[in-house]
């Protein structure tokens, strides 16, 4: 793990989720967090979980930017009017980010750095995922079959 | 020098706070569910970091929280935005501020 990769992404995330929540224009707010995703894909690559962050770049860019792009399209008449921040939130956000920050930095036993691990490969989180995970596994398979019919009943054409 | 956890959780912090951000002071629905999906990567990192800096565990825990984490944030992402389309076909609009029928 090495400190001018953790610089670099930690900088390109920051500054795309910074643009993602201040941009004006929907498609190019949507496009800095599909940056600041792949940005969290790379550190997730940095900390030696490479399945996630796959896992992170598959669902989130391939479904849920694309889904967020089909449906700026569908309500297209109405975009291009958002403000940017207000003061209130920034207020907050500075807020909660100073407090945070606070107690990361007032607790002892999170200055430490990193073991060494075995590697993490798909055949031990499958295995996982089969064995203590199974119960856990079916219930969000599940809820993804639920979410898919709530989704597609929430779209249906209402008769009139 | 290798970066220490600290600094993993000052990153997902600001990660966090910039979503808080994001969906406070949004006013356009799409806007506040990005918001809200930067809110949840941020915590994902947060289980990631806690997971690489803490000794083994099998199976990995940290690793399946996120995982799990992400499916479901995937279904949420799916549903919302179903809400944000069936909510422009009755008014027209995504704004958040023009959807006060219910207010008193």
């Amino acid at each position: 793990m090495s400190s001018a990769a953790f610089v670099l992404i930690a900088m390109v995330t920051l500054a795309a989720a910074l643009a993602a929540a201040t941009l004006q224009k929907l498609m190019h707010a949507t496009l800095s967090f599909a940056v600041a995703l792949v940005g969290v894909a790379a550190f997730f690559f940095l900390l030696g979980a490479e399945f996630v962050g796959l896992v992170l770049v598959f669902v989130y860019i391939g479904a849920v930017a694309v889904l967020i792009v089909f449906t700026i399209l569908l309500t297209r008449r109405d975009v291009g009017k958002d403000r940017g921040a207000n003061w209130g939130g920034a207020l907050l956000a500075v807020a909660v980010f100073g407090g945070l920050a606070w107690a990361v930095f007032k607790t002892q036993s999170v200055a430490i750095g990193a073991p060494h691990i075995r590697a993490l490969t798909v055949k031990r989180i499958g295995e996982a995922l089969m064995t203590s995970y199974v119960w856990p596994l079916q219930c969000v398979g599940l809820l993804l079959t639920a979410a898919l019919i709530g989704a597609l009943v929430l779209v249906m054409e209402e008769k009139r | 020098m290798t970066p220490t956890l600290q600094v993993f959780l000052i990153v997902s912090a600001a990660l966090f706070s910039t979503g808080l951000l994001g969906a406070l002071s949004r006013r356009h629905a799409i806007f506040i569910l990005i918001g809200i999906e930067m809110m949840l990567a941020a915590a994902n990192l947060n289980f990631i970091a806690f997971w690489r800096f803490s000794p083994q565990s099998q199976p990995p825990t940290g690793v399946m929280i996120a995982i799990f984490s992400i499916a479901i944030a995937a279904a949420e992402a799916a549903v919302g935005l179903a809400l944000v389309i069936a909510v422009y076909r009755h008014y027209r609009t995504t704004n958040v501020d023009h959807l006060d029928q219910l207010k008193g």
